[in-house]
């Protein structure tokens, strides 16, 4: 059996599912970081499909960019959970509430 | 004669440096000599512009002189419209009567700065420099006056010799009878300047113009106000007020006899000789302008006469030495009036130029016997002082023979040109006037022998006879025991410095500098009556006819007002004093008739005076018992101070009170009622704001409050509902975009 795009599709959906599901569920917010890392690198994967499906190569270079702000996100993304933790000695999500009224 | 200007510049200048330096650097001899310089420079100055005048023909002799522009050209509307332009320059003029002036105050004030030097030698430093720097700035406000040739530069000569005598009748200002006497003098003269600046503003609107010849000119094209009363008249009328109180007449005259409290030679130069004759002289100045209301001329001879029979009847009583001396200057005053009153002017100013002399000389001969007695002005504690002030007797005896009017000293032919004068217009008026002169020649021999003759009544003082124990005793008390006699405390005052400390060595003669004045004055008194030897008794009377060019609108001035319609003026003399001219030459048998009828009048006065207090001395106690009522009124003087006091003075507390309570209660009622009513609307103000403004505020605050109690719960602060409402949100427009294309 061949694999088609909608193959690649159903994966990439799943992943990005998984991804949402991590983000909206999980209280620790490493693991919704990694969701996060989840939801993009679906994004990826249906970007990479269509490129070689249609033998262009710009999708291909959109996920380099992806992976590329995905890296920077995550180093900005950790800075500000190491600040946090030790402000809080916590990375539970439901404590990140100081913008709150 | 162009720089007369310096003549009042030149005491001006002495008071600028006595009173800058003097008080603090002088010593008592050099702030006296400065003084006494710049009198004597300004003398010598009247005397050359005086003799360069008398050069002149007589029909030309005045000089103006205009130093600066005081008031620029301004012009000048009455009803009739722009009459013209209105200015006031710092001008001065030199014609007769003020030559006569200049020469009087300069030469007598010369005198009396030279008799102060010695007279204040016992004050301390800085006072005597203060002294001398009123003194001297009296002389420039008094030289401007008489030199000013417009009102308003004669007005500040008028005020400012009133403010010199107020300072110097303050001068002790430590004593409160003094300080009392100074602001009594200067509001009685505010009430007398009061009439003189509405005489002045109506002279403005009248004529258009201040300037003295301007006035008299215009004043001599205008009809003899004889029937009506009119702005003619009432000018002058407001004039002798200012008169009135300058020169002490009724029924301002109550300051001179208080002016007393100055020192001596204040009393002499300022209210015997100089000041009190501005009003006179001022009459005089004018007298274009009064001869041609005559209704006021009566009312000034008949204030003049009475003012004259009244002060010398007080003078009869009196025992302060001084105080006789300043009623018989207010009744010689009266004389001057009377004179001018009934159109003598010439004689009034006659008189009052020996009246200079012999009124200075005995005011220092008094003050010479002041300083004998140690500070005593109680006439009854003297007598006998003729073998102890020799100087003081010969030359006080020359003073009060001229003012008795004996021949052939000045006052009897300066009195008996009045007299005469007196006689031809009003036969009631001269009756009066000798009846005074009777009383004048009585009152000033009863000082006479009351201080000279007879035995000495006064305290014992230490001398080698061995009075020892009496001395300073007796001295000590003289000063608080006078029954009646205001100026008790004088006794210390006068002489507080010398004779205060040691022993009083008893009656002694004044230094030189004191009998110098004295000897000079008495020369003065003899032979200034002299230029007045009235035709009768084949005199030239050649003071009237000196003078005569300053009482009348004359024509000299043509030249310098060639513009003004003046050659009527010329053909207008005055008609009275014409028709009296006239009289006069008929009437010589009659003039020499009275002149030896107020002689032995003259003479009744002093041999009375003399019976009296001399060789009788009883009488006049018994005399006094006889007629306990009319003497108690005579030592009250008249108790015109108290009907003063309970009329005008306490009428004008009472309506101070008066208005004082309305401005307590009216006033500041309303003020306070104001305050009140801002209070209580501020009140309600606030309550309005607290409660409406304030609410409605507070609502709008409450409805947001409440209303977003509901939407803040939305703001959860966990990312994770905020995410899944954004999915919700994504599903639900994906949602839409799909169904609904």
């Amino acid at each position: 059996m061949p694999i088609t795009p909608t193959h690649y599709m159903l994966l990439s959906a799943a992943l990005f599912i998984i991804g949402v599901i991590g983000v909206m569920v999980r209280r620790n917010i490493i693991i919704i970081f990694m969701s996060i890392e989840l939801i993009l690198n679906a994004v990826n994967i249906n970007l990479v499909a269509f490129s070689s499906q249609q033998h262009n190569v710009i999708g291909q270079v959109f996920a380099v960019f992806v992976i590329a702000v995905a890296a920077a996100e995550a180093a900005v993304g950790l800075g500000i959970i190491l600040a946090f933790y030790r402000n809080k000695e916590s990375v539970n999500i439901d404590e990140m509430n100081l913008m709150r009224w | 004669m162009q720089h007369i200007w310096i003549i009042p510049l030149l005491p001006g200048i002495g008071a600028a440096i006595n009173g800058l330096l003097g008080i603090r650097y002088f010593s008592r001899k050099t702030a006296g000599v400065i003084a006494c310089t710049m009198m004597a420079a300004a003398l010598g100055v009247s005397v050359m512009a005086f003799w360069q005048m008398l050069g002149l023909p007589a029909d030309a002799r005045s000089v103006d002189v205009v130093v600066a522009q005081w008031i620029p050209s301004i012009p000048l509307a009455t009803h009739t419209g722009v009459v013209g332009m209105f200015q006031v320059p710092w001008g001065f003029r030199l014609d007769p009567l003020s030559g006569m002036m200049i020469l009087v105050v300069t030469g007598i004030g010369t005198l009396i700065h030279v008799y102060s030097t010695a007279y204040m030698h016992d004050e301390p430093r800085g006072g005597v420099a203060r002294f001398f720097c009123y003194l001297n700035l009296f002389c420039f406000f008094m030289l401007m006056l008489v030199l000013g040739n417009n009102f308003l530069v004669m007005f500040v000569g008028w005020e400012g010799v009133g403010l010199c005598s107020y300072l110097l009748i303050g001068y002790w200002y430590e004593k409160k009878s003094a300080s009392d006497a100074g602001k009594k003098a200067f509001i009685t003269n505010r009430i007398g300047d009061w009439g003189f600046v509405l005489g002045v503003f109506l002279i403005y609107s009248t004529f258009g113009t201040l300037d003295f010849r301007a006035v008299q000119n215009a004043a001599a094209t205008l009809p003899v106000e004889t029937m009506h009363f009119g702005v003619l008249s009432f000018i002058c009328l407001f004039l002798f007020v200012g008169a009135t109180g300058k020169s002490a007449q009724i029924p301002l005259y109550v300051w001179l006899p208080d002016a007393m409290e100055g020192p001596t030679p204040v009393s002499a130069l300022i209210h015997a000789a100089t000041m009190v004759t501005a009003g006179v002289y001022m009459v005089g100045r004018n007298a274009v302008l009064f001869s041609h209301a005559p209704q006021v001329m009566t009312i000034i001879a008949i204030v003049g006469v009475l003012t004259a029979l009244m002060a010398a009847s007080i003078g009869l009583v009196q025992y302060d030495i001084k105080r006789v001396l300043a009623y018989s200057t207010v009744s010689q005053l009266g004389y001057m009036f009377t004179a001018m009153g009934v159109g003598a002017f010439s004689a009034g100013a006659f008189h009052l130029m020996t009246h200079a002399f012999f009124k200075a000389l005995l005011f220092l001969g008094s003050g010479s016997v002041i300083h004998a007695m140690g500070g005593e002005q109680d006439m009854r504690k003297m007598g006998g002082l003729k073998k102890y002030l020799p100087v003081t007797f010969a030359t006080m005896m020359i003073g009060t023979l001229a003012i008795a009017g004996i021949v052939p000293f000045s006052g009897f032919f300066s009195k008996d040109e009045i007299l005469f004068r007196a006689f031809v217009a009003n036969k009631a008026i001269w009756v009066v006037a000798v009846i005074t002169a009777l009383m004048t020649a009585f009152y000033m021999f009863r000082l006479m022998s009351m201080t000279f003759f007879g035995g000495y009544r006064g305290p014992a003082w230490e001398a080698a006879a061995g009075h020892g124990a009496a001395a300073g005793h007796g001295h000590g008390h003289d000063a608080g025991h006078h029954p009646g006699s205001a100026d008790a405390h004088a006794a210390h005052d006068d002489h507080g410095g010398g004779h205060g400390h040691g022993p009083w060595h008893g009656p002694h003669e004044s230094p030189t500098p004191m009998t110098f004045p004295l000897m000079a004055l008495a020369v003065g008194a003899i032979v200034a009556g002299f230029v007045g030897i009235p035709a009768a008794i084949g005199g030239g009377n050649a003071i009237e006819k000196f003078l005569e060019p300053s009482f009348t609108a004359s024509a000299v001035q043509l030249k310098l007002d060639a513009t003004e319609p003046n050659g009527s003026v010329r053909l207008q003399p005055d008609e009275s004093a014409a028709a009296e001219h006239e009289e006069s030459h008929v009437s010589a048998n009659v003039e020499r008739g009275l002149m030896a009828f107020s002689l032995l009048v003259a003479i009744a006065g002093i041999l009375l005076a003399r019976k009296f207090y001399v060789t009788s001395p009883e009488i006049s106690d018994r005399l006094a018992g006889q007629w306990a009522g009319p003497h108690r009124v005579l030592s009250n003087k008249y108790y015109v101070d108290e009907i003063y006091d309970a009329t005008v003075i306490s009428g004008t507390f009472g309506a101070g009170r008066g208005l004082w309570a309305v401005d307590r209660n009216v006033v500041d009622g309303v003020v306070n009622g104001s305050g009140w009513f801002t209070m209580i609307s501020a009140w309600f103000s606030g309550l309005t704001d607290r409660t409406v403004v304030d609410g409605i505020v507070n609502l709008v605050g409450r409805i947001c409050e409440e209303g977003s109690f509901w939407f803040r719960k939305l703001q959860t602060g966990l990312v994770q509902n905020y995410a899944l409402l954004m999915l919700f949100g994504v599903f639900a427009f994906v949602s839409i975009y799909l169904f609904m294309r």
